[in-house]
């Protein structure tokens, strides 16, 4: 098991790479090899998954140990955290690609896009994979870089704009992380995140410790567009191609934002009040805010767009939540159940989130249009379509039995245990107002017949894309079962664990 | 600790060119110049006093040397800075082609 | 776009060739002397960079220029990942090990499979650093027809 743990960097890069310099040569070389390398990880992963049960595995690269309890080298650790990420990473993906071998007939270079897909797969992988700060930097860097270009592949003019509003403040985001990652050296004189854990154990300055926590917070709160980091988020993910909004909607916010966050909080750094007072209201806020804003688009991926930012901000919440509960230190099953809602809600939301715009592709495929007002009557003409985004649209409103309803009733429940009344009632207002704007994407997307003349001559989206689509919205059903309490025992506990149990897992880790 | 607070002016003068400049270019090489203020912070974090350049000499004997491993950092920040730059550079010169100008407040069709 | 007058010419077709040893100088003695892949890389890339901007682009065939740096930055890549790969297949089986025998330290030949990375990669950022030029190149000469 211990050499599978490259491959999930290696295959990617590899496959991207090879894309490259063949594309030139053989046609359709890409559509070969990318699904194939993808389906690979997605196997590996899944085997890995049912493998690893309770344990971490820590993986140095080129043979580094450490000596005398001071870990050398570059680690790469599995635990429960990073495979349940892997495994969202690359199921999510491979359902995306599945659905670009279609979508992707509208552009040219078809080739160079497939690389860059294989790239952002590879740079995600290393960051839920790395064991230390500067290579989760790295790897940080090189998905969000393909992100950019992504981002911009269709070169008209709102999509570059887009691009240069991302890349500005993903720039500026990188800046403050690389500062702080400097800040914490300086410090420590390590880079291993286990070893900076045993070093705050010991005793820190109190100045320095807020400020680099306040310097992280802002630099992946804008990587995982909290308010009021949010403002690149609308832009980019309405302009750009539609799989590619699944991808950077569903999992990048979450892998190289919210993962890195509760990596480095609860693992990294020694729990703190008002770090935690912070990220709840931060949570909290971005929850209403964005869900406000949603309600006013006319613009079908932008209104998508906004209620990513409300979901993200449940799952912030939630994981404020935990970390509150365990500073005061008086109620631990709350807590536990606080953070298996958060784990539960980001699973989720990258499967129905990547079902809702994959929905809003299928539309844009066939109308060339985004606006709501000029779309209407599709439910007779779209079978597809029409039925898995109710079904996406049912679940992220929290209606029973998708998923949606128990991942937000867990954090509910959660919040009442704590005793956080005034997140509890938040959280219910605005789940109703997100079944607000829903309602208004279903009826105005599929049951206006207002604007029904032209539109006897549309047909149902071609079969990779309807594929896709049928098999996120199957998965929406299945994920539900993951509220059964035995059900969430095996997956989900794992990842509790690591992240309530730091020094437990930190001994295997570097073999102290 | 003065080198630290000229770096972090650095950072402060980049940070006020990419907010206030209108020009893409200039912002561009605003974020240039708040890059290179952290990896100065960076390598100046690895200085030791009295401390040699990190080169092993075989045969002498051991001897205080600063911190190689900030060095090594900057090494890969640095070609990181040179990629975000040419992606910026290239979306800034498809946008010239398309809108005719560098000036930001003409290019403004996503708002809401 | 038009070269340069003649004296930046022979000027730069002497210098030219002096830069690019200097730089293979430098990622050769990577594991010795401070520099490496990246910055040796980059001085290879600016002894190109330097011919190009002295006799102008309307003395390449700009196409074929752009396939072959590209080529070679793809192939160096790949070569260095399935150098890392190879390592899982021999000796210890760690991704990344040093299979190849150490040597004496000082020596040119020595410390296993680094100067080789050094190699690669040094390869691949002169390439990449010349895609990007040539890719600026070619957007310019498009759009002033």
């Amino acid at each position: 098991m211990d050499a599978l743990i490259p491959l999930f960097v290696a295959i990617p890069l590899i496959s991207a790479f090879l894309i490259v310099i063949l594309g030139k040569l053989i046609k359709s070389f890409h559509r070969i090899l990318a699904p194939l390398s993808l389906l690979a990880l997605l196997i590996l992963a899944i085997y890995v998954f049912t493998g690893l049960g309770n344990s971490s595995i820590s993986y140095a690269l080129g043979g580094w140990t450490g000596n005398g309890g001071k870990p050398l080298g570059i680690y790469m650790v599995l635990d429960g955290f990073s495979i349940l990420m892997l495994c969202i990473i690359n199921l999510i993906g491979l359902i995306a690609l599945l659905y670009s071998l279609a979508y992707i007939s509208k552009y040219t270079a078809e080739s160079n896009y497939f690389a860059l897909f294989c790239l952002i797969v590879a740079g995600m992988n290393g960051v839920v994979l790395s064991g230390d700060l500067f290579n989760l930097f790295v790897f940080l860097e090189v998905s969000v870089i393909s992100s950019y270009a992504l981002v911009a592949f269709g070169v008209g003019k709102t999509e570059l704009e887009a691009s240069f509003k991302y890349q500005v403040l993903g720039g500026l985001a990188s800046m403050l992380i690389l500062l702080a990652i400097a800040l914490i050296y300086w410090q420590s004189k390590t880079l291993n995140i286990v070893d900076i854990r045993v070093f705050f154990d010991a005793g820190y300055n109190r100045s320095f410790y807020v400020f680099v926590q306040v310097l992280l917070i802002a630099g992946f709160g804008m990587k995982a567009a909290i308010i009021p980091f949010h403002a690149w988020l609308p832009d980019a993910h309405s302009s750009a191609p539609s799989p590619i909004s699944a991808m950077l909607s569903g999992v990048l916010i979450k892998a190289v934002g919210i993962y890195v966050l509760i990596r480095l909080f609860f693992n990294l750094f020694v729990f703190s009040y008002e770090i935690a007072m912070i990220l709840t209201s931060l949570g909290a806020i971005s929850m209403v805010v964005g869900s406000l804003l949603a309600i006013i688009q006319w613009d079908l991926k932008r209104l998508l767009a906004y209620s990513s930012i409300s979901q993200v901000g449940y799952v912030v919440m939630a994981f404020g939540m935990g970390i509150l509960l365990l500073v005061r230190g008086n109620n631990e099953a709350a807590a536990i159940l606080a953070i298996a809602g958060g784990l539960y809600h980001m699973i989720n939301h990258a499967v129905f989130k990547g079902l809702l715009f994959l929905n809003a592709g299928s539309i844009e495929h066939r109308l060339d249009t985004r606006d709501l007002k000029k779309m209407g009557g599709l439910s007779r003409v779209m079978p597809v379509t029409y039925t898995t985004s109710f079904m996406a649209s049912m679940s992220i409103s929290g209606i029973p039995p998708f998923n949606g309803f128990f991942s937000k009733l867990i954090i509910i429940i959660a919040a009442i245990n704590g005793r956080f009344y005034l997140l509890a009632t938040l959280a219910v207002l605005v789940s109703i107002i997100t079944l607000g704007y829903f309602l208004k994407f279903q009826r105005f997307a599929f049951f206006n017949k207002a604007a029904g003349q032209a539109v006897k001559k549309i047909k149902e989206v071609p079969f990779p894309m309807s594929f896709s689509m049928i098999f996120l919205a199957v998965l929406c059903l299945a994920l539900s079962l993951l509220a059964l309490p035995s059900v969430r025992e095996t997956i989900l506990s794992p990842a509790i664990d690591v992240l309530i149990q730091a020094e437990l897992h930190s001994k295997t880790i570097i073999g102290m | 600790m003065i080198v630290y607070i000229l770096c972090f002016v650095l950072f402060l003068v980049g940070l006020y060119g990419v907010i206030t400049r209108r020009n893409l270019i200039k912002i561009a090489i605003s974020l240039s110049v708040m890059e290179f203020s952290i990896f100065l912070i960076l390598a100046l974090i690895g200085y030791i006093d009295g401390g040699l350049a990190p080169i092993v000499d075989p045969g002498t004997p051991a001897q205080v040397y600063v911190d190689p491993l900030p060095q090594a950092m900057v090494l890969t920040a640095i070609v990181i800075g040179l990629a975000t730059t040419a992606m910026l550079m290239a979306i800034a010169i498809r946008l010239y082609r398309k809108y005719k100008t560098f000036d930001i407040r003409e290019i403004n069709k996503l708002r809401g | 776009m038009k070269g340069m007058s003649i004296i930046v010419q022979k000027v730069s077709q002497l210098m030219a060739g002096l830069i690019f040893i200097y730089g293979v100088y430098i990622i050769l003695h990577g594991h010795l002397t401070p520099g490496g892949g990246f910055a040796g890389g980059a001085i290879i890339a600016g002894a190109f960079i330097l011919l190009i901007l002295a006799f102008g682009s309307s003395a390449l065939n700009l196409k074929k220029e752009i396939a072959g740096s590209s080529n070679t930055e793809s192939i160096a890549i790949l070569m260095v990942v399935v150098l890392a790969l190879m390592a899982l297949l021999f000796g210890s089986k760690i991704f990344f090990f040093n299979y190849l025998p150490r040597g004496e330290p000082g020596e040119l030949l020595s410390a296993g499979v680094i100067p080789l990375y050094n190699t690669f990669i040094g390869i691949e950022v002169a390439g990449a650093i010349l895609t990007i030029f040539l890719a600026l190149v070619i957007f310019k000469e498009e759009s002033l027809k």
